[in-house]
């Protein structure tokens, strides 16, 4: 890209744009090379009956995922759905829409598949594979971040990250895998952690995090890693370790943790909350990546496992692990398996476990964003909506200050930070800053109206994603906080155990 | 026996097996497909008995549309509840003798008819004029709802500008049940009407009407938000246990 990406003017919520058809058309992350592709066993590159290939494999698709079978067919084309994508509202790009996005793919489901679209052709929108086809699902089926806002609001529910994973394992089966989803996944097989973070480094990083946090508080606070026995399996994403905001958070748990008296662990064998494989819709990748997991908490004899703040993690976490890794009846059946740190802190909060001085960080004006994955396929405590609840409990405790963005930008209706779903690489930069957009409006209007000076998240991709695209709409990247730095900030150590 | 009346009951029976067969092969597939992981959008119920409500009201009530579009929710609800009201008042021509709370539905089902088709025109005009309704709009969306509002204003033909004989329609009707071919009045808008409410039927198992029963097949609607509780495995998952 030779020219600096520009963010989009901003617009008051909510703002339908015009269409403005192909402008997105010619983004294209980088294709996955024989080296990414292999080690997962797909293609190394395009296989030559593509054609053939890809409708066999939509086929057995079809069998196996009642969503892709129903999805697909049931479509009333009422465009309910069209403008609640950030990625449209961001670029206009009526490709970009959930429904046309599923399209693309319902085209040519419609042409191989249904007796409508054998006899009728393009009066019923059947459309044959052709070149320029497959481009366009590659290109957009990687333009969504598979948050299901579209979902949320369809009629029938259909879900557009379910036709993007189905499309994206698709073409992984012909040989046009991303590079960026493939790679990442190779090296969590290979080394454990998406950064490719080995054992070595991460013993150096954890030593590093509880010099700096002892000469900050002057307490013991442990970071351990690898200790058999312990009670409590900490997975976290792994830029917790090293990334900003990320590592603070991670400081934050580390605290709660010693605060609680809970004797936990971290694995450098399952060193990574993320599972890209749910990116590529691959269920095969998702177990293997999930197994990681199972097998350290049974070679760590563990007795829980918790999760750090990630958003897609948390959901492959609650809603696939046990179907991917379980049964997990070698745990505590005391505790929901897994667990969200959110629900350890908010617990330990309420019980006076743990104690918080929001003074601490009385200097801010905090909200928070929902992350999409959090907010639309998990819970967090018993009953549903704590997901929402249980994060804005614990801010609230340790901040004065805290204001909600606009209630059709949290809560479930809340928006995609714009990177998540394996869209978090710096080729996609334009359309990750157009499609913060419509969160970045909310943000605006509580900083204008409320005086907000931050906004806490809670999964690693938002963090990221934030902290590299807020600049470009003027806003300073440290405005991004984790939930658990905030925690961090306030907590009261020492004293009462 | 005229050839017109032979022809009627031939297409009817056709139709009529065509929706049928259609209809229960497509409910067997989405019925026998697993859904291998747990996707319901959540905040979602956490039991079966609860997804189920949520099922219904979206069947009903159309619950997300009013979330998310409230104008389209209204003509959306006016064609439906039009329809059904409109259907309720057919079945005086397929049941003998017609029960009493049909014969108290016979005016309402006048007032659905004229919001059905109401609200399908407002639905047509949509097509056309919002530029992202128009972007996905395939012809066959078109002429679907041509062919509502089709079977909507000849039914309205029948009623006020060309009286029909409806006694003899009911006699019709009533001897297909039992394979005797009777005497079809031969008046144009009952015959439009006849032949595209088949027509309707022989593409309802191929088209998007399927919105009808797939509604009830969701994942993300109609699963119980229970992961951790419950242990979900489908039958091709489990062969990858081991
Ligand atoms: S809201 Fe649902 S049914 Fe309507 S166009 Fe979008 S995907 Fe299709
Ligand atoms: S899942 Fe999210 S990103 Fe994908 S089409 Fe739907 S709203 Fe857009
Ligand atoms: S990174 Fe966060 S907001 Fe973005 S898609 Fe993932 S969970 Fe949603």
């Amino acid at each position: 890209m030779a020219l600096k990406p520009v963010a989009p003017a901003l617009d008051d919520l909510p703002t339908v744009p015009a269409l403005n058809p192909g402008v997105m058309g010619g983004l294209k992350s980088y294709v996955a090379v024989r080296a990414h592709q292999e080690p997962l066993g797909f293609p190394g590159e395009l296989v030559e009956n593509w054609e053939q290939a890809a409708v066999a494999k939509m086929g057995e698709l079809l069998g196996k995922y009642k969503s892709l079978r129903v999805y697909l067919d049931i479509c009333v084309k009422c465009g309910a759905c069209t403008d609640k994508c950030h990625y449209f509202l961001g670029t206009g790009d009526p490709k970009n829409m959930p429904v046309a996005r599923q399209d693309l793919m319902r085209d040519i489901y419609r042409y191989y598949f249904t007796p409508a679209g054998k006899a009728l052709g393009g009066l019923v929108g059947a459309k044959p594979w052709t070149r320029e086809r497959l481009d366009d699902w590659y290109n957009y089926f990687h333009q969504c971040s598979q948050c299901r806002r579209c979902s949320l609001f369809c009629p029938y529910g259909i879900d557009t990250a379910e036709i993007s994973m189905a499309a994206r394992e698709i073409m992984d089966s012909i040989g046009l895998g991303q590079k960026y989803c493939n790679e990442i996944i190779g090296k969590v097989h290979k080394i454990g952690n998406n950064l490719g973070l080995p054992e070595p480094a991460l013993i150096d990083t954890l030593e590093g995090l509880e010099e700096d946090v002892k000469d900050a508080t002057g307490h013991d606070i442990k970071f351990p890693l690898n200790v058999v026995g312990a009670d409590v399996l900490l997975v976290t994403p792994s830029a917790d370790f090293f990334a900003e905001p990320h590592v603070d958070g991670l400081i934050g748990y580390a605290k709660v943790f010693h605060q609680m008296g809970l004797s936990w662990t971290m694995s450098s064998y399952a060193s990574e909350a993320g599972n890209f494989g749910m990116f590529i819709g691959n269920y095969e990748q998702m177990k293997k990546i999930s197994m990681r997991i199972r097998q350290a908490a049974l070679d760590l004899k563990v007795k829980r496992i918790v999760f750090g703040e990630c958003g897609h993690a948390w959901r492959v976490a609650y809603a696939f692990l046990n179907t991917l890794a379980g049964p997990f009846d070698f745990l505590d059946p005391k505790y929901p398996v897994p667990q969200h740190i959110m629900e350890l802190t908010r617990g330990a909060i309420m019980s006076g476990a743990v104690r918080l001085d929001p003074s601490a960080n009385a200097d801010k004006i905090v909200t928070v964003h929902d992350s999409c994955n959090i907010a639309r396929a998990t819970r967090m405590g018993p009953e549903p909506g704590s997901q929402f609840f249980y994060p804005r409990d614990v801010l609230k405790a340790a901040c004065p200050k805290f204001v909600d963005m606009h209630p059709d930008t949290t809560h479930a209706r809340t928006f995609c930070c714009g990177g998540g779903g394996g869209l978090l690489t710096d080729e996609l930069i334009d359309l990750r800053i157009k499609g913060a957009k419509p969160r970045v409006e909310a943000l605006k209007q509580a900083v204008d109206q409320h005086g907000v000076t931050h906004m806490a998240a809670m999964c690693a991709i938002c963090k990221s994603q934030f902290t590299k695209v807020l600049p470009y709409y003027g806003y300073d990247m440290g405005m991004v906080q984790s939930v658990h730095q905030l925690v961090s900030n306030a907590i009261l150590l020492g004293g009462n155990s | 026996m005229s050839g017109l009346s032979m022809f009627y009951a031939a297409l009817l029976y056709v139709a009529a097996g065509v929706l049928v067969a259609g209809l229960a092969v497509k409910i067997r597939q989405y019925w026998t497909t697993p859904a291998p992981l747990k996707i319901a959008v959540t905040p979602a119920p956490t039991t079966q008995a609860g997804a189920w409500l949520r099922v219904g009201r979206e069947a009903v009530l159309f619950e997300s549309l009013f979330y998310s579009n409230r104008w389209l929710w209204i003509f959306a609800a006016a064609f439906h509840a039009g329809l059904a009201l409109v259907l309720v008042r057919h079945m005086r021509y397929f049941v003998n003798p017609v029960p009493e709370i049909i014969v108290l539905a016979q005016p309402f089902g006048v007032y659905g008819g004229m919001a059905m088709v109401g609200g399908l025109l407002v639905l047509l005009a949509r097509r056309f004029v919002i530029d992202r309704v128009r972007y996905i709009t395939r012809p066959s969306d078109i002429l679907m709802l041509l062919l509502l509002i089709g079977i909507g204003v000849s039914g309205y033909g029948m009623k006020f500008a060309n009286p029909t004989d409806i006694v003899a329609v009911k006699a019709f009707i009533m001897g297909l049940y039992v394979f005797d071919i009777r005497e079809l009045p031969v008046e144009p808008p009952l015959l439009a009407h006849l032949f595209m409410v088949a027509l309707l039927m022989i593409v309802f198992p191929f088209s998007k009407l399927l919105h009808a029963p797939g509604v009830f097949f969701s994942p993300s609607r109609n699963q119980a938000d229970d992961p951790r509780e419950r242990r979900h495995l489908a039958p091709w998952a489990a062969k990858l246990e081991g």
